[in-house]
């Protein structure tokens, strides 16, 4: 039963850090249309420069202008590359994404190496906040639980409840209309993607310290993120914090219990061959939920897409 | 540019023009004449290749070439000819290469037929698998069919590494090409022979890939791609129509995997992951979607980045993500599109006006990027190689990456070069303008 | 246009593997390991490493053979069997008849089968395969063959070694066995079960589990379950991203016991476990580093200190490898002719400078050699890994583990 609490802790982290970055992604997905699939290296951008920062200048000071940083690096992607690209169609402007991740994780490499970087938590947060059970949280993971909420409220407050996050909303869906009334269109896309990457960065720099900065950290998280946002529905924020929590509890627990496949087809009434060790499905039986846990989203969002191609959340079959 | 900011992302996600403004760029399957010319010639060309690159490593490397070339080509079937973007099409050429490999080792059955034939096997398991994942996945184009083929690519991955009995697990799975039935008294010990075999294999598979384009179902591929809507007004299912091409590119990658099979004797999970379904992706982009034989120049361009270009350099990566960035930004037609911007003006009797600005511009240029490049090999040496080992050597000459004559030349090289290329860049453009546009006022 | 390109491309193409060829060291080995991407930086220390060796032990006491130097060529693979096949084709076409490497099993696996069938293909380029690192047990088994050596202990003799310090430690009774889901992670757990129940059957193994490689972003949930099940001691084959996230991972969320690891030292995972892993992390491993073994093992470190300020000795058999090859080919009087050293190298018995001696078994090709059992500290190191303050120190040492481990090798001989 303990158990059971500390996993629903450790799942809601894994998945509120997902939802920073599918937050950003998703935000401009619907308003550009652009799977971006260099988000994931703003994200891991955003450890190597609090790292570097932490260097000087502590920990603090890397989460409050590492983000900046790649906001800003964000929005001259955006301005500079995007932009131009975007002329093409979207195919273009997805490879140019693809590309670009590709060179990010060789200019780190460049800058910083290829070895894993010492970032680590910092000293004011080391210690134990609670354990149950003799399982220890630690005060970092509260911490990353009340950044991460801070952000999720900040930007639907944003978006619902001030002029810019009304504009913002129209440009989503009426560009046209919007520019007519006198807003610089351009300018709020560029905006809305350098503060998507700046998320992503956020998550970057929080994350680095547990879940460790190193150059291949973007492709770990890559496609998942995509899934993220897929399964919520494209374009919803909602959504997107719905479908990262689902997928934070579900590997989560996945990996928290083993369950056999062989006890799940045993117990709908399917007996297990006795040929087992010859048997062609010998793989199938010997599964483990553990195994299989991080391809669980994938399944999650193949089924969705058969059975509800708009995602839980979406408003419109993209 | 503000009103084409704003589209709508179902629709244009369908129309994989590559530059709308330039019909000469479009994919059009009826603006090549059907001439044997082209053929001969590339039949011609794989056959003597091997008498002018004689070692084995050139041989395995062009080997390399052929399998990617019949795979980009498969691929393009989706994404030039059909519009459909996948992220996962490695599993199809993957499953037809296990299977090839499974094959090899039922030893009775593999030694009743000669090699040659197996290629087969591995079309018809990759076509196999198409048709289960095109049942469901080609419903709709767009996001939906690209999620679901990063999906189920993911999820055929992961499965290899667990479904030990057919992956092999993380070693893969390996295999003796020679137990085959021997074909005309060849076991196809040497690479020489294999490499004859791929060559065959890759004509007779670009030759049938060209044909179905030109068939009414791959014409149909065009139509529905461009816009589905009036094809199913036509009388046609886009659905349907997606399904045909989708089941067809599944067959030709399985070639390829078998190719892959025969020539490296062992598959592993490499194979079928994300990573090498992105890089089709990009190799097919590189050499351009819009016409039949981009992918073709993406594949030779790509293989020799990947292979030979890292002998050279540990930054092979980083020349080649930079690669891939400027072809996107700036010939978003790949390098067939490049080529082709050239055909108005030989048609027009007028590419000679081109000479004389080209050299003058990308001679320059080039000398200019290599002395950048230079710059980041150096930068590089310093910030990562041993202390005390200041030598280097970079387009076979000596120094030292200490000194600052070595950083002055280069930055100057750089400088010059790419000055004047940008001084001579106006002159390029009208030579351009004028050998395009006087067939107008004519 | 198209015949133009293809033409260029490939006249480029030779162009560039000719000049390559063009360079002729005397002896060539050529180190094919991942020199980009994602294993890269395991890769280039390894390089470093393998250069650093043939310079220091070979090039500079005058070579081998009366003056031939050793020259050590890096090919990357990318971690890939495909571009590993490829990169030994064009290192053969060089003329060069060593091939080494040592990342991944699944590599070498694909390395040794391809030198196996382009050995009795082309009986005029024979190749050997001198494997530094690569661990899975098949490869000196049922895989094994002429051309193949390992200088590493495999997994078997290394578990051998921690399930040694582990029974007699009693304080240890109950064992939880993760890692990652492939050929090397399965062989762990397997050699675990079956050395624990030999040797201490009261030992309850608690857990034995995979979990997907390279692919776990969080291991927290698997670190619930080991500080759950009540386990005394971890033992994992985890490596790369996957050992330094599963370790801090346990350690953080309450686990105090030790963690017996095969590869939790080097490549930045000693200074990224820093403190946290100081009384936790031990290593199974040839070669003891700390304290140095021998005078000569210190000035060697410490020339290679001077070279690569920020590189590390984690691979002391690399230095063993070079060595014996050496010694091979002088006792062969020939560098081409591959068989004879092969006949050399297998039985031979080596002085390793690492202290002990290195014994290449004839009948699997694999070197019996002492094997210790390292923690990693901050106490009594000499030489620290990283840069940083902390490094490993032996605990324990076994002289030639495993020498009469049976094989099950049936090797063919020319």
């Amino acid at each position: 039963m303990e158990l059971i609490l500390v996993n629903l802790i450790d799942g809601l982290v894994t998945g509120l850090l997902l939802f920073m970055l599918s937050a950003g992604l998703t935000l401009i997905f619907s308003m550009m249309g652009v799977l971006n699939f260099a988000h994931a290296s703003f994200y891991m951008l955003g450890a190597y420069f609090a790292y570097q920062i932490s260097i000087a200048l502590g920990f603090w000071m890397g989460l409050l202008i590492a983000p900046l940083i790649v906001g800003i690096m964000g929005a001259g992607v955006e301005r500079y590359g995007l932009r131009r690209v975007h002329q093409y169609g979207h195919v273009p402007e997805l490879i140019f994404t693809f590309g670009l991740a590709l060179l990010i994780e060789e200019l780190v490499q460049f800058i910083w190496g290829k070895n894993q970087m010492p970032y680590s938590v910092p000293d004011v947060l080391n210690f134990t906040a609670f354990a149950i059970a003799g399982n220890s949280i630690p005060a970092y993971k509260i911490f990353m639980i009340f950044i991460s909420i801070a952000i999720f409220i900040g930007l639907l407050y944003i978006l619902t409840r001030t002029r810019v996050g009304m504009i913002i909303q129209a440009a989503l869906s009426y560009p046209r209309t919007v520019e007519a009334l006198g807003h610089n269109v351009p300018l709020i896309f560029m905006g809305v993607f350098g503060v998507g990457t700046a998320l992503a960065g956020v998550a970057g720099v929080i994350a680095g310290p547990v879940l460790g900065t190193f150059p291949g950290m973007a492709f770990v998280l890559g496609s998942i993120v995509f899934v993220t946002i897929v399964i919520g529905g494209l374009g919803s924020l909602w959504g997107a914090l719905v479908a990262s929590l689902l997928i934070g509890w579900i590997t989560t627990f996945a990996k928290s219990y083993n369950i056999a496949m062989s006890d799940i087809l045993n117990g709908i009434g399917i007996p297990s061959p006795a040929d087992l060790d010859t048997s062609a499905f010998r793989d199938l039986w010997t599964v483990t939920s553990p195994q299989i846990a991080d391809i669980l989203p994938y399944i999650l969002m193949v089924m969705i897409l058969i059975f509800r191609p708009q995602g839980l959340f979406g408003k419109r079959q993209s | 540019m503000t009103d084409t900011n704003v589209k709508d992302p179902a629709r244009s996600k369908e129309q994989i023009t590559t530059d709308p403004s330039k019909p000469a760029q479009r994919m059009g399957a009826g603006s090549m004449t059907l001439t044997l010319t082209p053929w001969l010639i590339g039949a011609v060309l794989l056959a003597i290749l091997p008498f002018v690159f004689t070692s084995n490593s050139a041989l395995t490397i062009m080997n390399q070439m052929w399998i990617t070339v019949i795979f980009a080509l498969a691929y393009n079937m989706l994404l030039g000819q059909g519009g459909m973007l996948s992220f996962g099409h490695a599993v199809y050429a993957g499953v037809g290469g296990f299977a090839c490999m499974h094959i090899m080792n039922a030893s009775d059955f593999f030694a009743s037929f000669p090699l040659p034939v197996l290629p087969i096997f591995g079309g018809l398991f990759g076509m196999g698998l198409a048709l289960i994942v095109g049942s469901f996945s080609t419903r709709s184009a767009g996001t939906v069919f690209a999620m679901i083929s990063l999906g189920v690519g993911e999820l055929i991955a992961a499965s290899s590494v667990i479904v030990v009995a057919f992956f092999g697990g993380e070693e893969g799975i390996s295999g003796d090409r020679t137990y085959a039935m021997p074909f005309f008294g060849n076991e196809f010990l040497q690479q020489i022979d294999v490499y004859y075999l791929i060559s065959f294999w890759v004509i007779v598979s670009a030759a049938l890939m060209y044909l179905w384009s030109r068939t009414p179902v791959g014409r149909m591929a065009n139509a529905v791609r461009d816009n589905p809507e009036r094809a199913e007004f036509l009388g046609y299912s886009a659905r349907w129509v997606r399904f045909y091409s989708f089941v067809a590119s599944g067959f030709f990658a399985g070639i390829a995997g078998g190719l892959f099979a025969i020539n490296y004797e062992i598959l592993t999970e490499e194979n079928l992951n994300t990573a090498s379904s992105g890089i089709i992706l990009l190799v097919t982009f590189l050499g351009g979607v819009g016409f039949f034989f981009g992918p073709i120049i993406g594949a030779i361009v790509f293989t020799l980045v990947q292979t030979v270009l890292s002998l050279e350099t540990d930054l092979w990566a980083f020349y080649a993500g930079t690669l891939f960035v400027a072809t996107v930004m700036f010939f978003p037609g790949g390098l067939a599109g490049l080529m082709m911007m050239h055909v108005p003006a030989f048609k027009l009797g007028k590419a000679g006006y081109l000479v004389r600005p080209y050299i003058r511009t990308l001679i320059p240029a080039a000398i200019g990027t290599l002395g950048l490049c230079a710059l980041v090999e150096m930068t590089f040496h310093v910030r990562h190689a041993a202390t005390g080992d200041t030598q280097m050597t970079l387009f076979w000459i000596p120094f030292d990456s200490h000194a600052i004559l070595p950083w002055v030349i280069a930055a100057a090289i750089a400088l010059i070069g790419l000055g004047i290329a940008r001084a001579t860049t106006p002159a390029l453009r009208d030579a351009w303008n004028e050998a395009n546009t006087a067939g107008d006022r004519s | 246009m198209k015949k133009i390109v293809k033409l260029g491309a490939v006249s480029a193409l030779s162009l560039i593997v000719g000049a390559a060829s063009a360079f002729a060291a005397d002896i060539k080995i050529a180190f094919i390991d991942p020199l980009s991407g994602p294993f890269a930086s395991t890769g280039t220390n390894g390089l470093h490493q393998f250069e650093f060796a043939a310079d220091y032990m070979v090039n500079q006491q005058g070579g081998v053979l009366g003056g031939q130097t050793f020259e050590v060529v890096g090919f990357d693979n990318k971690i890939s069997p495909k571009e590993s096949l490829i990169q030994l084709q064009v290192a053969i076409d060089q003329g060069i008849r060593f091939i080494t490497q040592g990342n991944s099993s699944g590599v070498a696996n694909a390395l040794t089968e391809a030198i196996d069938k382009h050995n009795r293909r082309n009986p005029d380029d024979r190749v050997l395969f001198l494997n530094y690192a690569a661990v899975d047990p098949a490869l000196t088994n049922d895989k094994c063959n002429f051309w193949h050596f390992r200088f590493d202990a495999n997994a078997d003799i290394k578990m051998d070694a921690i399930t040694d310090s582990i029974a007699s430690n009693q304080e240890i009774e109950r064992i939880y066995i993760i890692g990652q889901d492939y050929s090397f992670g399965k062989a762990v757990s397997a050699a675990a079960n079956r050395f624990l129940s030999e040797k201490r059957p009261d030992i309850e193994v608690v857990g034995d589990e995979l979990h997907p490689i390279g692919k776990v972003k969080d291991f927290t949930p698997y670190s619930r379950k080991i500080v759950a099940s009540g386990a005394d001691a971890v033992i994992t084959g985890n490596w790369g991203a996957d050992m330094l996230g599963l370790g801090k991972s346990i350690i953080e969320n309450g686990f105090d016991g030790p963690i017996y690891t095969y590869y939790a030292a080097g490549s930045g995972i000693t200074a990224a476990f820093g403190e946290t892993g100081k009384g936790a992390i031990r290593l199974v491993s040839e070669g003891q580093i700390n304290p140095p073994p021998t005078d000569e093992a210190a000035a060697y470190y410490q020339a290679f200190k001077a070279k690569y300020p920020d590189g590390n000795i984690d691979q002391s058999r690399i230095s063993n490898t070079i060595g014996m090859l050496a010694q091979a080919i002088e006792a062969a009087g020939t560098a081409d002719d591959v068989v004879k050293v092969a006949y050399e190298l297998a039985g031979m018995e080596y002085e390793s400078i690492w202290g002990g001696k290195v014994f290449m078994r004839e009948e699997d090709h694999q070197a019996i050699q002492d094997i210790h059992i390292q923690e990693h500290t901050d106490e009594g190191i000499t030489f620290t890994y990283d840069g940083s303050d902390y490094g490993v120190r032996s605990m324990k040492r076994i002289e030639m583990a495993s020498m009469d481990s049976p094989t099950t090798c049936q090797m063919k001989r020319p």
